[in-house]
């Protein structure tokens, strides 16, 4: 009988960077697929693209750099990447915009900064911001959810959509978007209703728009998953949620005609998505213990106050990125004490 | 005699590009860099300046004390930029309106003042003149590169707006590159500014090696082998 003999360590490390991305992939199905059931196979496109997109990106620019390519591709962090950005898109969102957001998240916001590791910026959200900046009207287009939407398109529709920008011919662009809730909670205020009013508009739900809710339901899910799993930490999901949640509580307390219920602001958007999956990632993140915990405060305080005084509806992909700049800062000054180091 | 000449108009054109190597004179290169006519204008300007400041720099450096060197010469950058400004409010109005505050603010582009303190305070007025005119090219054709770079991928145009530097004749001048194309605003931005810019110089670095590898590789004889023979 033959042993094989292996040098040390002999115990495996339970998580390498491949079987971390798988998990993170498979807690992103819940969300994915309440999204799929709200909004139509639209995202379930995007995500093809995106996800090849960025393969064929991160191969060319491996190939660019005389790096390994198999072996790195095989890591799954292209196809995170490409995922977290494609579900970030609105379902309806041209081709092109999915494969320039890509290309730029895994050309230029990753590889030249040095490929996974060494990316300062968080490349889906840095790709994210890029078309949200470049091209407004396009990225602001949200499909209205199914139960809601006047005119339901077909499978077919939605292809001739996304690669033609086609839509049938009796239907309206008008009659299939809408403004997501965030969108609608900014202009309503704007307009000088007052948010008990606003809530009562069919767009919203139970705690925030109808379908969305269960979107961030499925990511939550996910998130406590992967929570549970050790694939992630406690310090930043609950950080983000408890900065945002403290900050709009306070608001709502001086004034509940103006600000929004917290935990609208805790299901609406981006939050949850953002808590468990983006801010989360290991490379742009803060490390240390009490580091993760200040991030996450940071990230969610930043949210809560892009959202209501800055220039757009919504505000996880700006707060990730502002977060990424400060995490060097914040390890520095939470470095852990050395056992028997004086404080 | 000859080959020093060639050599300031390289060092100006390539090999010390204010804005590609020395990366000096960022703000209004990133700034104005949105157009190629906004660049070619601020270009030409910045010229301009650099050719009267180094020849003024350097006609008057024996007569400056060491000691306050430095306000002499930001008092000739300075008035020097004045008259620019007030001719192109005379003569280019429309392009003096876009560039707006960027032509007064020439004054404190640093690679103004940094050739008059490192080139044309030391050598003689023929080569300080030599030296602005090919700094301030080669500034220029940084800013025209970017500015064409920018206009193409922001709104898919080229010599948009001609007119408001060669006049009314030049109204259709304009080249569509990409027909009905809505805009990239963030290449008009200034964050579309700093990538396109660090883009060029990691072009610029590419064509360096590769002409670096293309010279047959010099024989040198090692020191300690040519002291024993």
């Amino acid at each position: 009988m033959k042993f094989s003999t292996v040098m040390s360590p002999h115990l495996q490390p339970v998580n390498s960077v491949d079987r971390v991305m798988l998990q993170v992939l498979l807690a992103l199905i819940p969300g994915i697929a309440a999204m799929t059931w709200f909004f139509g196979i639209g995202v379930l496109i995007n995500i093809a693209l995106a996800v090849v997109v960025a393969l064929l990106a991160e191969a060319s620019i491996l190939g660019l750099r005389g790096r390994p390519i198999g072996s790195t591709l095989k890591d799954l962090s292209a196809v995170v990447t490409a995922v977290l950005l494609s579900i970030s898109l609105p379902v309806i969102a041209p081709w092109w915009i999915t494969v320039v957001g890509s290309l730029f998240a895994i050309v230029i916001a990753k590889h030249l900064y040095g490929g996974l590791g060494y990316n300062p910026f968080n490349p889906a959200m840095a790709g994210y911001v890029l078309l949200l900046v470049s091209f407004p009207m396009q990225m602001t287009a949200w499909l209205a959810p199914i139960e809601l939407g006047s005119v339901a398109l077909s499978e077919i529709d939605l292809l001739k959509l996304i690669f033609l920008e086609q839509l049938p011919d009796n239907v309206n662009f008008d009659a299939v978007t809408m403004a997501t809730p965030l969108d609608s909670v900014r202009t309503q205020l704007g307009l000088g209703r007052s948010v008990p009013e606003i809530k009562t508009d069919s767009v919203f739900g139970l705690l925030a728009g109808k379908g969305w809710e269960w979107v961030a339901g499925g990511y939550l899910l996910g998130g406590l998953w992967l929570m549970w799993r050790k694939i992630i930490g406690w310090q930043i999901p609950v950080g983000l949620l408890l900065g945002l949640g403290l900050f709009a509580s306070i608001c709502y307390a001086i004034d509940s005609n103006q600000f929004a219920l917290p935990s609208f602001h805790l299901v609406a958007g981006a939050t949850m998505l953002g808590a468990f999956f983006i801010a989360t990632d290991p490379v742009t993140a803060a490390t240390s213990v009490n580091g993760r915990i200040i991030y996450g405060l940071l990230i969610g305080s930043l949210v809560y106050i892009i959202r209501v005084w800055g220039g757009y509806p919504d505000a996880m992909a700006f707060a990730v990125l502002l977060g990424n700049l400060t995490a060097p800062a914040i390890d520095y000054f939470t470095r852990p004490r050395v056992f028997g180091q004086k404080a | 005699m000859f080959s020093e000449y060639s050599k300031i108009v390289k060092d100006g054109l390539w090999l010390n590009n204010q804005a590609f190597v020395a990366l000096l004179g960022l703000c209004p290169l990133l700034a104005v860099s949105n157009t190629v006519i906004n660049g070619l204008g601020l270009g030409l300007a910045t010229t301009m300046t650099l050719v009267v400041s180094n020849t003024v720099v350097s006609l008057i450096r024996n007569f400056v004390p060491d000691e306050i060197r430095l306000p002499v010469f930001v008092l000739v950058i300075a008035s020097v930029v004045t008259m620019i400004e007030l001719a192109m409010n005379a003569w280019f109005f429309g392009l003096y309106k876009i560039l707006g505050i960027f032509i007064p603010l020439i004054v404190t582009n640093c690679s103004i003042i940094g050739r008059a303190e490192a080139y044309a305070s030391k050598q003689r007025a023929d080569k300080a003149f030599l030296d602005g005119l090919s700094m301030g090219l080669g500034f220029t054709f940084a800013l025209v590169t970017l500015g064409s770079l920018r206009e193409i991928i922001g709104s898919g145009t080229l010599f948009a707006k001609a007119e408001l530097m060669f006049g009314e004749a030049a109204k259709t001048w304009q080249i569509d590159v990409i027909t009905d194309y809505s805009g990239m605003l963030l290449a008009i931005l200034p964050p579309g500014a700093f990538i396109g810019l660090g883009l060029l110089i990691a072009l610029k670095n590419i064509i360096d090696t590769k002409v670096k590898q293309r010279k047959p590789a010099h024989i040198q004889i090692p020191i300690q082998a040519a002291q024993e023979q």
